[in-house]
């Protein structure tokens, strides 16, 4: 019962060796928290394992065979990833370690260019992850600038109501994210994109649970930045993405200095490469990039728009099975609609640590806690959540033993 | 892993009723503190009548096992001295840390020894110290500023 229009969810879970095992107890493992940290087929493990077993050496600086190789592969998951997003030029694609440096690069730089000061305005959202909050509130500490946002209605959705007061002509900067990792919610991007530029200012957005499970086309997007991480959409840890547009990175100072950013270098002074190294300072993450080109390749292969039904279809049915259990309240929005695979909720009488325990028990992996997303739980009054999350992977029977071991929970703790 | 070594009746009875709950004066010292990886909080009181754990009064927001330890170290030392209060804390924290291999003493950690399975759960132990931490803190301070009230 898990055909998806596009490919057959069953085989290839056996591209996914990890969730043919059990757990503690010998129970299968149930992984539904792939909005954390998704999990990574043998494709892309084996090209990463090939590329330090067989190509290994450091690129652009070995003037040899192996350093000719490790360029190549580590220049092939650059075009490989500017292929998948729709990026103009290859050159647009900048290699950090994560979303969380990607979004530093960006506020980090955007400030020592000046493009904000006191009296300037940035915008952000209540919906967003710590990463793209706390490099924006540094950011407005060091040059003078008001941090501001939009709210979020009562059924988890952006709330555009005060848009175009929000975003107004101090407005220099709107970051914000694509998909919420905590409730779930899609956001209208066009919307804000379309009116942050009327008013001549820069858009940044954290796709980092987007560019997982929707197809993405920065070019139609709009956007200035779009920031995203390889280990959420099967790739490996340690490689994140900043696309920028070209003009504009080619105006902006560097990030961190060091090897491989610079174009020339005195003892009194030096000269910058042009996009993207000159925003890639040391030996990059090499393994890395040869591995996220291989995640890219594996996700072109499904379709994207096959790995959003997919997407769209469980967690359709997710909603249905958890809103079916008494003392479960959904935090985000409750109908499928512009909604990405991540149901956050809290269970009357048990705590989302101890539901998570007990969860664990029979070997359903799920995140409890606050999911980097402190200000959109204190907007719906909840100092945590439990939040079940879904991928390409994930099965309609895998939502049923969620569900039957919610119930287990309610039992074990003796609510209802 | 067994949950129910995790979940001891005694730890889900003070969980469901816990003692001594509620923040109170006098206090001498009052002190926040956070578990950053999930959230869980706690704002604690001491009371020191001389050298005497008068009164320790809290309110804690998080997981059973976070708010069952405040419960039990309320019960354990409230009427204690200072320095036993410190000795308590030790064997506590010596079973927390111990990785299921240190034996709890039943005459000093009371109800405390249902903690005991606690510590083969890694991820839970800063649950089960929280309230600890929090005390040490404020009896520091308390023995160290003493505040008239
Ligand atoms: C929406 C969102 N933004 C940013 C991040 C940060 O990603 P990373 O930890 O890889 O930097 C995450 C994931 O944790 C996320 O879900």
């Amino acid at each position: 019962m898990t055909r998806t229009q596009g490919y057959d969810v069953e085989a290839i879970r056996k591209d996914f060796p990890v969730l043919a095992r059990s757990v503690a107890g010998g129970h299968p493992l149930v992984y539904l928290d792939s909005a954390n940290t998704s999990q990574k087929p043998r494709q892309v493990v084996e090209v990463i394992e090939r590329h330090y077993l067989e190509h290994n050496a450091n690129v652009a600086r070995a003037m040899h065979q192996l350093g000719a190789e490790a360029t190549a592969a580590f220049e092939g998951g650059r075009d490989k990833v500017a292929q998948f997003i729709g990026a103009p030029s290859r050159d647009e694609v900048i290699f950090t370690k994560n979303a969380s440096e990607a979004l530093n690069l960006v506020a980090r730089v955007l400030g020592d260019a000046g493009t904000v000061g006191p009296g300037d305005e940035i915008v952000i959202s209540q919906m967003e992850h710590h990463s793209n909050i706390v490099p924006w509130q540094l950011l407005a500490e060091r040059t003078g600038a008001t941090l501001r946002w939009f709210g979020v209605t009562d059924e988890g959705r952006l709330d555009l109501d005060d848009l175009d007061t929000l975003v107004n002509e101090r407005t220099k900067i709107v970051s914000l994210t694509w998909v919420s990792n905590m409730l779930g919610t899609i956001n209208p991007l066009d919307v804000v994109i379309a009116r942050a530029h009327q008013v001549g200012a820069l858009v940044a957005v954290d796709a980092s649970q987007a560019v997982p499970q929707i197809p993405v086309d920065v070019a139609s997007l709009g956007a200035d930045f779009v920031a995203f991480t390889g280990h959420k959409m099967v790739g490996p840890t340690g490689i994140g993405v900043l696309w920028g547009r070209y003009d504009l990175l080619a105006s902006l100072p560097p990030f961190l200095g060091g090897g491989e950013m610079i174009e020339t270098v005195t003892m009194e002074r030096s000269t910058f490469a042009a996009p993207p190294h000159r925003f890639e300072a040391g030996t990059p993450p090499i393994a890395q990039a040869a591995g996220l080109g291989a995640a890219v390749d594996y996700l072109s292969a499904l379709g994207m728009e096959n790995v959003a039904a997919h997407e769209q279809a469980i967690t359709a049915y997710a909603l249905e099975r958890l809103q079916e259990i008494d003392g479960l309240t959904i935090v985000g929005p409750r109908e499928p609609v512009d909604r990405g695979g991540a149901i956050s909720f809290a269970l009357d009488g048990v705590h989302p640590h101890d539901v998570a325990q007990l969860l664990d028990s029979r070997g359903v992996a799920v995140r409890a806690g606050h999911h980097c997303a402190k200000p959109a739980h204190r907007r719906f009054g909840v100092q945590s959540t439990t939040r079940a999350s879904f991928y390409l992977y994930t099965t309609e029977a895998e939502i049923d033993v969620l569900a039957e071991a919610i119930r287990h929970t309610q039992r074990y703790f003796k609510v209802n | 892993m067994d949950v129910d070594a995790l979940y001891q009746e005694i730890i889900l009875d003070h969980y469901k009723n816990p003692h001594g709950a509620g923040l109170r004066e006098p206090h001498e010292a009052e002190v926040h503190h956070v578990n950053p990886t999930c959230g869980d909080e706690i704002t604690l009181r001491v009371h020191l009548d001389g050298d005497t754990v008068a009164d320790v009064s809290y309110d804690a927001e998080g997981c059973s096992i976070s708010q069952a330890s405040a419960s039990v170290l309320y019960d354990l030392l409230v009427g204690k001295s200072v320095p036993q209060g410190l000795a308590v804390l030790d064997a506590f924290s010596e079973v927390m840390h111990g990785r299921g291999q240190v034996e709890p003493d039943e005459e000093v950690l009371e109800d405390g020894i249902a903690f005991a399975g606690v510590a083969q759960f890694p991820a839970r132990v800063k649950c089960a110290l929280l309230s600890w931490m929090a005390w040490k803190d404020a009896v520091s301070q308390a023995v160290s500023d003493p505040k008239e009230q």
